[in-house]
């Protein structure tokens, strides 16, 4: 009979990845409600020594796989590895940080272990026994609520952002174990050949706390510059509409929508952005919002908990000031 | 090099998701369906190898019988033949069915690379080409935003974004490319395309053509068992901010966001 809740790790360069500690926390507040433990799977290259301290946030006990061909990540070693160590473990649940690795990892994971999966799901719950979950879908226009039948372990990935993390306990420790697998380097068919850093240090949009986004009212490229430095102030990233992508001004990876980055930030600030339905598809699950737009009939305006009906090239560099009051 | 496009339908972008009464399914009556717009950059990428190094395009689509409409869109821009796999036992299959559907048509077609986009904009999974690539045994890269075939043929090299970086993948071929955004534009479909793309060959395919057993698809055989759709959480009323000039409203919004949201 399958049981315990497992988590899987993300780590870059050595270090664990937010999502990490966001997928052990809601490991643990799973494994309470269903009554099980919580094992976190760790994967790379000399990650051992770090491997304990996911005890703090909840983890009763750490696989760990360590192997240079785990670092960085392929989708072809992790599945590899992942898949012989859940064929042992026989876990009831399996938790992946929806990130780009993680959902990567999810998507094939899933095939390779024939079961069900459920891609950025933004809430998690325990009921009969059962994982139940929910994720927007049409980008946000709707929301499923789904559970998994005849299907076991029952896998879904997180939105980034939306779970919190647990307050860390120095008390708790867990067992640290050595994890047991082989490695075909004849099955590994993809390497990675060169890893480009974006040296500007911007924190992703879908991992951001705080957006200030930029769409046509922003006339044009030189005018960022405004919203870059209310971002820099707030700790923030500036995301762009489509129609502000479309016209060259800001790169494709700037855009929030339905076919562009679904983002979850603590506070969303739209700027010369008229509220199309697929931008509001895109940020809808952010806590707070605010809208500026010169329109006071701007559909934003609808969504936003926070409006200023006023030209930007005003407001925005009034609100920069304003703010430095507060920091 | 031989190239095989999925192609996925999918509620027209301007759509509002109305629920249906049985609250597990959305009214289709009025939607216009279009082709997945990630699915379109997979188009376009196939064809510009293909405008390189020779070979055909194959563009294969698995729904209702309106899909065959997007599968002659790719026809028009270029595609030389379809597939579409249809069959009423198919309807409300997940990802995993789909994908057991889709490889059971491409696994005896001769391929080099196959694309589909990195998630489509109505269930929002990105899981069907990953689990198609895992039952064929094939590699698959994810978010591919630049592709470069090697001149041998025999590797494909992958641009792929990740939060923050950008990472260059190798592989050998045959391989599964998922597009993003970014990887290129989109031609459109000109009037002579759309002539020629009426006597493009495109085959239907059963699940009995398949070989396969209809009651492993459909609602009945889903491992993911939608309990219940419901429209997004309101959001409560907002407030517009009050004052005279930009300035007033800029401080009362900088005190609201301190004093009132928390978030500064
Ligand atoms: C298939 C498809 C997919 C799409 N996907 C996306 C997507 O993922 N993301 C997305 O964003 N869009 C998407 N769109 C486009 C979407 O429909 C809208 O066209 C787009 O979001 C509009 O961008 P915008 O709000 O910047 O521009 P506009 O709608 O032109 O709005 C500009 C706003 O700026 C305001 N403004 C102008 N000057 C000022 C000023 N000085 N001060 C204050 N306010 C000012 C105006 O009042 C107006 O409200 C998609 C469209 C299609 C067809
Ligand atoms: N029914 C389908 N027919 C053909 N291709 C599909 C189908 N479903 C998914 N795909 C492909 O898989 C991609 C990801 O879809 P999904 O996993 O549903 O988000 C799509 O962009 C398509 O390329």
């Amino acid at each position: 009979m399958a049981e315990g809740v497992w988590v899987i790790a993300e780590e870059r360069d050595g270090e664990f990845r937010k999502i990490t500690y966001e997928v052990v926390s809601e490991g643990r507040r799973l494994a309470d409600a269903l009554g099980q433990s919580v094992t976190a799977v760790v994967l790379g290259n000399g990650m051992k020594d770090k491997a304990a301290d996911l005890a703090q946030y909840g983890a009763d006990k750490v696989l760990v796989a360590d192997d240079a061909r785990l670092s960085p990540y392929t989708t072809d070693a992790y599945v590899a590895v992942i898949s012989q160590l859940v064929k042992n473990g026989d876990p009831a649940v399996l938790l992946i940080g929806g990130s780009v690795q993680g959902k990567d990892l999810a998507a094939r994971l899933s095939a390779n272990l024939g079961v069900g999966m459920a891609q950025d799901c933004t809430g998690f719950a325990a009921e009969d026994g059962n994982l139940v979950i929910i994720r927007p879908i049409y980008a946000g226009k709707a929301y499923a609520k789904v559970t998994f039948e005849n299907s076991w372990p029952q896998m879904a990935t997180s939105r980034p952002n939306v779970l919190s993390i647990n307050e860390p306990d120095a008390s708790r420790s867990a067992e640290v174990v050595d994890a047991e697998f082989s490695l075909d380097d004849a099955a590994l068919k993809t390497k990675v050949v060169d890893v480009a850093k974006d040296e500007s240090g911007k924190i992703d949009l879908t991992e951001a706390d705080k957006i200030v986004s930029g769409g046509r009212g922003m006339k044009g490229p030189e005018n960022y510059e405004i919203l870059e430095k209310l971002a820099d102030l707030i700790g923030g990233t500036v995301g762009a509409s489509r129609s502000a992508v479309d016209a060259g001004w800001r790169p494709h990876s700037d855009q929030v929508g339905q076919t562009g980055k679904v983002v979850s930030p603590n506070l969303y600030i739209a700027c010369g952005i008229s509220g199309a339905i697929q931008h509001l598809a895109g940020m809808s699950t952010s806590k707070v919002i605010v809208a500026i737009n010169k329109d006071p009939d701007a559909p934003i305006f609808q969504k936003a908990d926070y409006g200023v009906v006023a030209d930007l090239f005003d407001v925005v560099p009034a609100l920069t000031e304003e703010i430095k009051k507060y920091l | 090099m031989n190239i095989i496009v999925l192609l996925k339908q999918v509620p027209d972008t301007e759509t509002q998701i109305k629920i249906a009464p049985d609250g597990k399914s959305i009214v289709t009556d009025d939607i216009k369906w279009i082709m997945n717009p990630y699915d379109e950059f997979g188009v376009e990428e196939a064809l510009r190898i293909k405008e390189k190094f020779g070979g055909e395009v194959t563009v294969v689509g698995l729904g209702p019988k309106r899909v065959t409409e997007s599968i002659r869109t790719a026809l028009a821009m270029g595609a030389d033949k379809g597939i579409l796999i249809t069959d009423d036992a198919l309807e409300g299959s997940d990802s995993l069915a789909v994908a057991k559907a889709i490889t059971a048509a491409v696994k005896d077609l001769d391929y080099d690379l196959i694309f589909t986009g990195q998630r489509g904009i109505d269930d929002d999974m990105g899981v069907v080409g990953a689990s198609v690539a895992e039952l064929l045994g094939i590699p698959n890269i994810s978010l591919g935003i630049k592709v470069e075939i090697s001149e041998d043929q025999k590797t494909v090299t992958v641009n792929r974004p990740v939060e923050g970086q950008t990472l260059v993948i190798e592989s050998s071929l045959p391989a599964l490319i998922t597009a993003q955004k970014g990887l290129n534009e989109p031609r459109y479909a000109s009037l002579p395309g759309i002539m020629k793309a009426k006597r493009k060959p495109l085959e239907e395919k059963s699940l009995a053509d398949l070989g396969l057993d209809a009651s492993e698809f459909g609602t009945e055989a889903r491992k993911v068992k939608i309990l219940e759709l419901t429209p997004p959480p309101e959001r409560a009323a907002g407030k517009i901010i009050e004052g005279e000039t930009p300035q007033e409203k800029a401080a009362e919004l900088a005190r609201l966001l301190h004093e009132e949201a928390k978030v500064l």
